[in-house]
C-alpha cells in the first residue's frame, strides 16, 4: 500500500469520536470535585471511589457490546436486581455454596442475553422492546419467586468481593478486590474489542449489509453481544451485592446509567462507532458527577434528570455533527 | 415503493382490526370459563365495573400512544407525563371545587408542553423518538423522585364524584369519556387533512413530502396530542385516587402497556397503518386479562412476570416490520 | 408555406448540467406538442433520467431553458413542476400502500367541506378522473397495496391528473407490467393523448416506442444524437444512433477462447426475478454480462452468491451440487461478490482501511490476515496509512481495499457488480488489469457492467440479461449495437 501523506493525527483509538473528549471532561470533572472536597484525590478515598463504581463501569462495558452493535439492552438493572436476590436465597448464608452460586449468576447472566438476543435478532423484535420486556418479566419473576420479601443472606466469601480489599499496598493504601476484578475485567474487554469479534461487532453496527455480505454471521454477532452483557449484569450484581447487601432496588436505575455512561465516553447510539474505554471512562466521569452533586448537596433523586439531560445533550450533538459532515 | 414491493403489501393490508375483536371475544369467553370452574364470577357488576375503569385509564393514553405511532413516532415519557399530570391537577386543585377547570387546564397545559418539547426533539434535532422521549421520561422521573415521597394534593370532590366513581348503569364515566376521546380521534384521523397527512408521514415520509405534506408539522402535533391524551388519563387517575401519586404512570406500566395496546389493536409499529378502534379493542383485551387475572387470584408477581411475556410477544407476533429509523 | 408544426407544450433549449465537474448533458433541445407522445431512447446512463429530472423539477439547469404552456419557468423543486402542470410517473412508484385509491390521489390537497376532508368529493372525482382514462371499474376505496401493478399505475397517472398535468414523463412504464397489461397501457395513452396531454415517453422496448410515439429522440452521452419522425425510422438505425463509440481506452489484452474448468454451473436457476438461467463460468476466463437497468443483471449475481438465492434449477461448484443460500455460505465454497452499491454495500464507511480489508478473513475462518497487507500493497491502495478511516479515499482506492479483502480468502469465483462505477480513468485502467491478472491466475471471473465499451473490452465472451433471463451469448469482439440489440429484443436471439 503506498502511504500518500501522513496525516497529521492522533492515532486510532483516541481520535475524533474517540478518548479525548470524555477525558477531558473528566478531568474537569476531577478538578471540580477535588475543589469543593480537598481529600478526594487521597488514595483511600480515591480507591474506595473506585472501588465502589466498580459495578457501573462494568455494566457501561457490557452496554458497550451491544449499542455498537446497534441494539440496546435495557433489561441489565433489572437482571442486577433479580441476581442478587437469586444469590442471597442460593447461597442462604452457607459458605460452601459461595461458588456455585457464582456459577448459577454467571449462567443466568448468559441465559438471559441469549435470550434477549434470540428474541431481537429471530423474532425482529425492536431490541427496546424485547429488554423492556424482559425487564418487567425479570422483575415480576423475581419477586413472585421471594414472595415479595428477598430472603436468605449471603456468605462472607461472597461479599468479600464487593466489600474486601487487600491491605497495606504501598502508596494506595488499600486496594478493594472490586477494583481488581473490574481491572482484570477491563483489560479482557478491551483485548475483545481488538480481537476479531469485536472489529466485526463495529462493523455491524455501521453497516449489517456490507457484513453480511462479507460473510459475517450478523444475527449470532449480535446475539453475543446481548450474552456479553448478561455476563456483566452477573458480575457487576456479584459486586452489588457483596457491598450493598440484597435488596428490591439493588439493581434500580443502572440500565439508564449504563447507557448515559456509553453515550457519554463517545460511543455512538445507532451504532458503529465508540470504544468500551470510552465507555467505561463514561461511567467514571457519571460517577464523579454524582458524587460532586453530592458534596454540593444536590438530592441524588435528581440522578434521572441528570442522566436525561446528558442523553438527549450528547445525541443532540452527534446527530449534529454527522449531518453536518 | 417498487412496483414488486407494492404488491407484497398488499398480502399484509388487512384491515386487523377485526382480529382484535375476534381475540377479546374469545379471551373473555375462555376466561368466563376459567373462573367459573375455579367458582367465581366473570361478569357480574363489580368486575365489569373494574373492568372498565382499568381500560378507561390505559385506553386514554393508547389513543394518544396510537396517533404517535401511525406517524412513525413513538412516546415513552407517558408514563411520567401521567404521573405528573395527576399531581399538578389535584396540587392546583387542592381540595377546592373552584380549583377544577384552573387544575384541569394547567394539567393539560403542562401537558402540552411536554408532547411540543417531545416532538420538537425528534423533528427539529433528528433525534431518534425513542431515545428523545426515554431522555424526556428521564428528566421527568427525576424531578417526580426528588420533588415528591408519596401523594400530595387534593383531588376536587366533584371531580371525583364524577369522573373517578361516577356510573351510568355498569358503564362508568371515565369509560364514556374514554369513548368520546377515541370517537374524536377516529374524527381527526379519518375527517382532517392532518389525519390524512398523519398517516401518511408513517406510511412513507417520502411520499409524503414529495406530495407537499408539512412531516414537521404533522409530527410535532401528534406528539402534542399523544402528550394531551397522557395528561387527561392523569386527571382522570387524580379522580379516581384523590390525590396526586408520583409513581402511578410506572407502575401502572402506562408506556409499555400502551404501546403493547397499539400493536394488539392492529396499528404497525413502523406507522401508516391501523386505527384507534383497534386500539380500544386491544386496550380491553389487556384489562379483560388483568380481571381473570384477578378473579382468579393469580400472584400480583406473577402477574407482571406475564405482562411483560404480553408485550414482547404482541410486538413479536403482530409488528413483524422493524422500526425504521427517524426517514424525515 | 405555412409552418404547421403545432405550439409546443413543452420546448427545451440547449440544456446542460454538470455533476462534480462531469458533464451529464450537453446542450439539449426538445419539445412535446400536446397530445404527442415524444419517446425518448438511449442506452445506460446516457443521461435520460438527469433530464427528466430536469424537466420534473428536480434538478435545476446548469445552462438552457425550460419552457411550459409557453412561459419560461424556473423550477425551486419537484411540486412547483407538478403546481404548473407537469406530472412524472416514475418506474418506482410513490404511493402509500395501505391507503385507499381515492386518498392516493389526493394525498397534500384533499377536498374541504367547512375545514373537514370531503371523502364524497373526494371519491367523486377519483371515479370522473379514471373514467377519463377509461378505467371507470377500478374501485376507489381500496388499499392501493391490494391492487395489481398495472392498476397501481393508472392510480400514479391518475394522481398527476388530479393536479391537472397538461405533461406526463413516463418513466420505463412498462418495465414491471405483464404482456397482457402493456394493452391496457396503451389505451390510456390513447385517452390521455385524445385529452391533449403531451407525453414525454422513455423506454427501452423499442416495441411500444413504435407503437405509439410520433417522434423519437435519441440521446447518447448527455446530446441529442437526433430527433426522428418515427414513422421515418427503424428500430436497426435507432440501435446504431444509440451506441457506436470509437473504442479509445486499451484494455487488456484478452485470453483466448474458454478451455478452462467449469467452475461454476447453474442449470434452470430462477427465483422471483430470474428465470431459466443456464450459465457456465470457466476457470481464467472472464464472463462479461450486459443488459439494460432492470434486467436481472445484479438479481443474477446475488443469486450465484447465496444473497438471494435461486429457489429453483440447479448449481454446482466443480462439479459438485451446492446450496448456496447466504453469504456465508458463498463465502465459504470460495465465490466471492463485489457490489454494485459500494457506499451501502461494499464497505463500512468509519472503519479503516486496514479493517475494511480484514473483514471476510474475520468473518470466516482459514483466511489468512498476514496476507491482507501483502494485498492492499499488491492492488496499490493509496491512502495515508491503513488505519485511515476508509471513506476519505477516493472510490478507486476503496474498490481496491474491497478486492484485497476478498482476495484474502482466496476465492475460486470472482463476480464483479460494475467495478468501475464512479471511479476515474486511472483506477479504472488498474481495476481492469487486476481482473484480467485474477482470471490468468485461474480464478472465474464474472463481470457486469453497464459501460458497453468496457465489457466487450473486458470479456472474453458475454451474456446479455432481459426480462429475468439470458437473452443471448456473444462472443469476444461483438460490436456495440450486437450487445444493445439483444438488450432491447430487436436483434436475432444467438443460439447458446
Amino acid at each position: 500500500m503506498q502511504i500518500v501523506q501522513r496525516r497529521p493525527g492522533l492515532p486510532g483509538w483516541a481520535g475524533a469520536g474517540g478518548v479525548l473528549p470524555i477525558l477531558a471532561i473528566l478531568v474537569v470533572l476531577l478538578i471540580l470535585v477535588t475543589v469543593r472536597q480537598p481529600d478526594f484525590l487521597a488514595p483511600a478515598s480515591l480507591m474506595s471511589f473506585l472501588g465502589r463504581s466498580a459495578p457501573i463501569i462494568l455494566l457501561a462495558a457490557g452496554q458497550y457490546f451491544v449499542i455498537v452493535s446497534g441494539e440496546f439492552d435495557l433489561s441489565v438493572g433489572a437482571l442486577v436486581t433479580a441476581q442478587v436476590v437469586v444469590a442471597a436465597r442460593i447461597i442462604d448464608s452457607d459458605p460452601t455454596r459461595t461458588w456455585p452460586a457464582v456459577l448459577v449468576l454467571l449462567g443466568g447472566g448468559a441465559l438471559v442475553g441469549l435470550v434477549n438476543g434470540l428474541i431481537t435478532t429471530r423474532l425482529r423484535v425492536p431490541s427496546f422492546i424485547t429488554t423492556l420486556g424482559m425487564f418487567l418479566i425479570l422483575v415480576g419473576a423475581v419477586y413472585l419467586w421471594s414472595n415479595g420479601a428477598p430472603k436468605g443472606g449471603f456468605s462472607e466469601e461472597f461479599r468479600q468481593f464487593g466489600r474486601r480489599a487487600v491491605e497495606g499496598v504501598p502508596v494506595l493504601g488499600r486496594v478493594p478486590y472490586s477494583l481488581m476484578v473490574l481491572l482484570v475485567l477491563a483489560a479482557l474487554a478491551v483485548l475483545l474489542t481488538r480481537s476479531d469479534f469485536g472489529r466485526i461487532l463495529i462493523a455491524v453496527g455501521d453497516n449489517p449489509r456490507t457484513a453480511r455480505l462479507s460473510g459475517v454471521r450478523v444475527r449470532r454477532v449480535r446475539t453475543i453481544a446481548f450474552i456479553l452483557s448478561g455476563l456483566a449484569a452477573a458480575v457487576a450484581a456479584i459486586l452489588i451485592g457483596g457491598y450493598s447487601g440484597v435488596s428490591f432496588q439493588a439493581g434500580a436505575g443502572l440500565e439508564f446509567g449504563s447507557i448515559t455512561a456509553v453515550v457519554l465516553g463517545g460511543v455512538a447510539l445507532g451504532g458503529g462507532r465508540g470504544s468500551v474505554v470510552g465507555a467505561m471512562l463514561g461511567a467514571v466521569t457519571l460517577e464523579l458527577l454524582f458524587a460532586l452533586m453530592n458534596f454540593y448537596g444536590v438530592s441524588g433523586a435528581l440522578r434521572p434528570t441528570v442522566q436525561g439531560a446528558i442523553i438527549l445533550f450528547a445525541v443532540a450533538v452527534a446527530t449534529r455533527r454527522s449531518s453536518s459532515r | 415503493m417498487t412496483a414488486p414491493a407494492l404488491r407484497s403489501a398488499r398480502r399484509s393490508a388487512r384491515r386487523s382490526v377485526p382480529g382484535v375483536f375476534v381475540a377479546l371475544a374469545l379471551t373473555l369467553l375462555a376466561g368466563w370459563l376459567v373462573v367459573a370452574i375455579d367458582g367465581g364470577q366473570l361478569f357480574n357488576q363489580a368486575t365489569t365495573v373494574s373492568l372498565l375503569h382499568v381500560a378507561a385509564g390505559l385506553g386514554l393514553v393508547a389513543v394518544g400512544q396510537t396517533l404517535v405511532v401511525l406517524g412513525g413516532s413513538l412516546d415513552l415519557s407517558v408514563a411520567y407525563v401521567v404521573s405528573l399530570s395527576t399531581l399538578v391537577a389535584a396540587e392546583t386543585m387542592n381540595g377546592r371545587d373552584s380549583g377544577l377547570l384552573p387544575g384541569i387546564g394547567l394539567a393539560l397545559a403542562v401537558s402540552a408542553a411536554i408532547g411540543l418539547f417531545n416532538g420538537l426533539l425528534v423533528t427539529r434535532l433528528r433525534i431518534n423518538a425513542f431515545i428523545a422521549t426515554l431522555g424526556v421520561g428521564l428528566l421527568l422521573k427525576g424531578y417526580l423522585d426528588n420533588g415528591y415521597d408519596g401523594p400530595a394534593g387534593s383531588t376536587s370532590p366533584a371531580l371525583v364524584q364524577t369522573l373517578g366513581y361516577q356510573r351510568v348503569g355498569p358503564v362508568p364515566v371515565s369509560f364514556l369519556l374514554l369513548i368520546a376521546v377515541t370517537g374524536a380521534c377516529w374524527f381527526v384521523l379519518s375527517r382532517t387533512r392532518f389525519g390524512h397527512h398523519l398517516v401518511a408521514v408513517g406510511g412513507d415520509p417520502q411520499v409524503a413530502r414529495l406530495s407537499g405534506v408539512r412531516n414537521d408539522r404533522v409530527l410535532v402535533t401528534a406528539h402534542v396530542i399523544c402528550a394531551l391524551c397522557a395528561g387527561l388519563a392523569g386527571i382522570y387517575l387524580a379522580s379516581r385516587l384523590g390525590s396526586g401519586a408520583p409513581r402511578v404512570g410506572t407502575e401502572g406500566l402506562y408506556d409499555l402497556e400502551s404501546i403493547a395496546a397499539v400493536v394488539i389493536g392492529g396499528t404497525a409499529l413502523a406507522g401508516g397503518r391501523g386505527g384507534v378502534i383497534g386500539t380500544v379493542g386491544g386496550v380491553l383485551l389487556l384489562a379483560s386479562i388483568d380481571a381473570i387475572f384477578n378473579q382468579l387470584e393469580v400472584d400480583a408477581f406473577f402477574k407482571q412476570v406475564i405482562r411483560g411475556a404480553v408485550i414482547i410477544v404482541a410486538v413479536a407476533v403482530y409488528a413483524r416490520r422493524t422500526l425504521r429509523k427517524a426517514a424525515w | 408555406m405555412v409552418d404547421r408544426r403545432p405550439a409546443s407544450l413543452l420546448a427545451l433549449r440547449g440544456i446542460s448540467k454538470s455533476f462534480l465537474g462531469t458533464r451529464v448533458l450537453d446542450g439539449v433541445d426538445l419539445d412535446v406538442a400536446p397530445g404527442e407522445v415524444h419517446a425518448v431512447v438511449g442506452e445506460n446512463g446516457a443521461g435520460k433520467s438527469t433530464l427528466m429530472k430536469i424537466v420534473s423539477g428536480g434538478y435545476a439547469p446548469d445552462e438552457g431553458s425550460v419552457e411550459f404552456a409557453g412561459r419560461r419557468c424556473v423550477f425551486a423543486g419537484p411540486r412547483d413542476a407538478q403546481r404548473a402542470g407537469i406530472g412524472i410517473i416514475h418506474q418506482e412508484f410513490n404511493l402509500l400502500p395501505e391507503r385507499t385509491v381515492a386518498e392516493n390521489v389526493f394525498l397534500g390537497h384533499e377536498p374541504l367541506r367547512r375545514g373537514l376532508v370531503d371523502r364524497r368529493q373526494m371519491r367523486g372525482r377519483t371515479e370522473r378522473l379514471l373514467a377519463s382514462v377509461g378505467e371507470r371499474a377500478l374501485p376507489v376505496d381500496t388499499p392501493v397495496g391490494r391492487l395489481g401493478v398495472a392498476q397501481q399505475q393508472v392510480v400514479e397517472i391518475v394522481k398527476a391528473l388530479a393536479l391537472d398535468a397538461r405533461l406526463l414523463i413516463m418513466d420505463e412504464p412498462t418495465a414491471a407490467l405483464a404482456d397482457h397489461e402493456v394493452e391496457l397501457l396503451y389505451r390510456l395513452v390513447r385517452r390521455l393523448q385524445d385529452q391533449g396531454i403531451g407525453l414525454l415517453y422513455v423506454s427501452h422496448r423499442l416495441t411500444e416506442v413504435f407503437d405509439l410515439s410520433s417522434r423519437i429522440t435519441v440521446v447518447k452521452d448527455g446530446r441529442r444524437v437526433d430527433t426522428l419522425r418515427t414513422a421515418d425510422t427503424t428500430a436497426e438505425e435507432l440501435v446504431r444512433l444509440m451506441v457506436g463509440r470509437e473504442m479509445s481506452t486499451l484494455y487488456p489484452d484478452r485470453a483466448g477462447a474458454g478451455d478452462g474448468a467449469v467452475r461454476l454451473a447453474v442449470r434452470g436457476g430462477g427465483n422471483r426475478k430470474l428465470r431459466d438461467i443456464d450459465l457456465q463460468l470457466r476457470a481464467g476466463e472472464v464472463l462479461g454480462v450486459g443488459g439494460l437497468q432492470g434486467s436481472g443483471r445484479s438479481a443474477l449475481a446475488r443469486a450465484l452468491f447465496g444473497a438471494v438465492p435461486f429457489t429453483t434449477g440447479e448449481v454446482t461448484l466443480d462439479g459438485v451440487p451446492v446450496r448456496l443460500r447466504s453469504p456465508r455460505s458463498a463465502t465459504r465454497a470460495g465465490i466471492a461478490y463485489v457490489t454494485e452499491d459500494r457506499k451501502g454495500e461494499g464497505i463500512v464507511a468509519r472503519q479503516s482501511v486496514l479493517d475494511n480489508a480484514l473483514l471476510a478473513v474475520r468473518a470466516v475462518p482459514g483466511g489468512r490476515a498476514a496476507r491482507v497487507r501483502e494485498l492492499l500493497a499488491a492492488v496499490d491502495v493509496r491512502a495515508a496509512g491503513e488505519d485511515q478511516e476508509i471513506r476519505f479515499l477516493s472510490g478507486g482506492n476503496q474498490q481496491k481495499v474491497v478486492l484485497a479483502r476478498w482476495l484474502a480468502v482466496d476465492p475460486v469465483v470472482l463476480l464483479f457488480d460494475e467495478p468501475t462505477r464512479g471511479i476515474d480513468v486511472g483506477a479504472r485502467s488498474a481495476i481492469h488489469h487486476l481482473v484480467r491478472r485474477l482470471a490468468r491466475d485461474g480464478a472465474a471471473v464474472l463481470m457486469i457492467s453497464s459501460d458497453l465499451p468496457e465489457l466487450i473490452g473486458m470479456s472474453d465472451r458475454m451474456i446479455v440479461m432481459r426480462d429475468g433471463r439470458v437473452a443471448g451469448e456473444l462472443p469476444a469482439g461483438a460490436t456495440e449495437p450486437d450487445v444493445l440489440a439483444l438488450a432491447v429484443g430487436t436483434g436475432r436471439e444467438t443460439p447458446a
